[in-house]
């Protein structure tokens, strides 16, 4: 049984991923299992400086889901490269460092850095709702992801995937850009926007009001956002959205993802991304599938 | 290093209405566990609700490898939680924290809480009294009816002090007026505390201005309980108000030093 797959010219294992954000730098779950079990990490969102992210609360449970507000707290990344990076080295899995920035100067210092280390690929954040400056701001037009993505394109040498945000009209064409401008990747879903608020106080619980909405509530949003994204670009897509088992992540492969990633459902049982990887080997065994790659877009629509 | 596994529920007691207490065989997590530490419950196997329940715990007995936490009925988490009987298995991940309440270096310990803050610090006065520490508890609560583990702090107490707000039991007032009498005469060398946001910050400030050691329980809406998501965050103490610096009740706490945190 073959379960390798080639996201964007970095090869993988298996098609798991843990999304950035839910998964640190890997060691709080490396208590729970070998990291070289998966396919690959994308990192915490890594920014030039460090950045000391929004006040509390960030978190917030709604339906079958959850909303966050973090603001990319993260040690920056000379930091990343010193203290995690070597760390992470020793696992055999790939390691995708998501990067992010509130001007395209900075992407493009950044990227500069992360070229010269010993990582996989880049995952370019375009899509955090978090943030006053940058992210989602560069993300949700045509010409603002086109414009970073082309930077960035000329500094990094290395497999480069641009993570969307789907809070857009039409995530095809936003998809387009990032081919247009020459990165080899697409990741999406980033988080869904959105509030709740506590009817005592009459005040939004996050403190930034607004925050991601993650977990299984936003998958058939994502599915159809992948599946979509699929029809409308060559280059291959990093599926994620909701995912906590094997026959989520087949739902989106079949939509047209080579590869997932798992994101809230870490919180719940940091088991959540190796059991995923077992629960695709189970779904290729029922269909006598040979190669994991043939079940990439392999949806027959009605 | 925590470890995720079914614990079978071994007694369930109702405490008030609303208030449970549940033992549970889980040596694996006890074994490791220190005062001050907590667990994250998943109290249901499907999607909703969605995260794990951070809950404190209350008691350790280390030789039966039983671990008991009292929680009370919040919303739909707990409400399913309180639903389950002797026998049954709960998921559970621990034990979580690394911040946990040290008394080693002291002799004459304070232990203060109020409400459903006083859970915590059983464990705590609990070892300090078997350690030969000089134990004096102070709990406060609203009023007669909201009065939890009276006895059960008492006998790990050298010293203890109830206070209700209005007086319907014990002593009337606020408990951390009689900690403040018992500082101002010198006979605390350090103090613990767990409990409702305006005690803590009034046990911190004392704390503080008296140049006095104080550990405190805090809690904040948790995602994974892991340190991964970095959701709990609690303003670093001094830090600029501009670019303020953050920890996370997960992993630096939830106890942390009373001067180090701002709350």
């Amino acid at each position: 049984m073959n379960t390798q797959v080639n996201l964007a010219g970095i090869k993988m294992k298996n098609p798991v991923t843990v999304a950035s954000g839910t998964f640190g730098y890997g060691r709080e779950y490396n208590e729970f299992f070998d990291l070289s079990k998966l396919g690959g990490i994308i990192t915490k969102g890594t920014s030039l400086k460090p950045r000391s992210g929004n006040k509390a609360p960030r978190i917030c449970e709604t339906a079958s889901g959850m909303l966050n507000s973090i603001g990319l707290q993260n040690p920056g990344v000379e930091y990343f490269a010193e203290y995690d990076l070597p760390w992470l080295r020793k696992f055999d899995t790939a390691i995708i460092v998501n990067a992010c920035g509130s001007s395209i100067d900075e992407y493009v210092e950044l990227c500069k850095i992360l070229n010269t280390l010993d990582i996989d690929g880049v995952e370019l954040n375009l899509s955090c709702p978090n943030v006053k400056a940058g992210c989602m701001a560069f993300g949700n037009t045509y010409e603002g992801v086109k414009q970073v993505t082309s930077e960035v394109r000329k500094v990094l040498d290395k497999p480069l995937i641009v993570k969307l945000t789907p809070n857009v009209t039409d995530i095809a064409s936003i998809a387009k850009a990032v081919e247009d401008a020459g990165a080899d990747g697409v990741s999406l879903i980033n988080t869904l926007l959105g509030m709740k608020i506590d009817i005592d106080k009459k005040k939004p619980i996050l403190a930034n009001n607004t925050g991601g909405l993650s977990g299984p509530a936003i998958k058939p949003v994502a599915v159809r956002m992948v599946y979509q994204v699929a029809q409308a670009v060559n280059i291959p897509i990093l599926g994620m959205g909701g995912i906590i088992n094997g026959d989520d992540a087949v739902e989106f492969m079949l939509a047209g993802a080579t590869a997932v990633s798992i994101g809230a459902g870490n919180f719940v049982d940091p088991y959540t991304s190796v059991k995923t990887v077992l629960g695709i080997e189970d779904y290729m065994k029922k269909y006598n599938i040979d190669d994991v790659n043939d079940i990439i877009g392999k949806v027959q629509m009605n | 290093m925590p470890k995720m596994l079914l614990a079978k529920l071994v007694k369930k007691e109702k405490l008030k209405e609303d208030i449970f207490k549940f033992s549970v065989e889980a040596p694996k997590i006890v074994n490791t566990s220190k005062q001050g530490n907590f667990i994250e419950i998943r109290v249901s196997e499907n999607i909703e609700p969605f995260l794990r329940r951070p809950i404190s715990i209350y008691n350790l007995d280390k030789e039966k490898g039983i671990l008991e936490f009292i929680f009370q009925v919040k919303g739909k988490g707990t409400e399913i939680l309180s639903k389950k009987e002797e026998g049954d298995l709960i998921d559970i991940i621990g034990p979580l924290g690394y911040g946990t309440f040290d008394y080693e270096n002291y002799q004459n310990i304070a232990v203060i809480g109020g409400g459903i803050g006083v859970f915590p610090l059983y464990e705590l006065s609990k070892n300090a009294k078997k350690d030969g520490k000089n134990v004096n508890i102070y709990l406060g609560f609203r009023n007669k009816n909201f009065v939890l583990l009276e006895e059960e702090f008492k006998a790990v107490s050298n010293k203890f002090i109830l206070t209700t707000d209005d007086g319907t039991y014990s002593e009337k007032g606020f408990a951390i007026d009689f900690l403040k009498k018992d500082v101002e005469e010198g006979k605390i060398d350090a103090i613990y505390a767990c409990g409702p946001l305006p005690m803590l910050k009034a046990v911190r400030s004392f704390a503080i201005e008296k140049d006095i050691p104080c550990q405190i329980s805090l809690e904040e809406r948790m995602g994974c309980g892991l340190g991964a998501c970095l959701g709990c965050a609690v303003k670093t103490a001094n830090s600029p108000k501009d670019a303020p610096e953050y920890m996370h009740v997960c992993k630096a706490g939830p106890v942390f030093e009373a001067k180090e945190v701002e709350i």
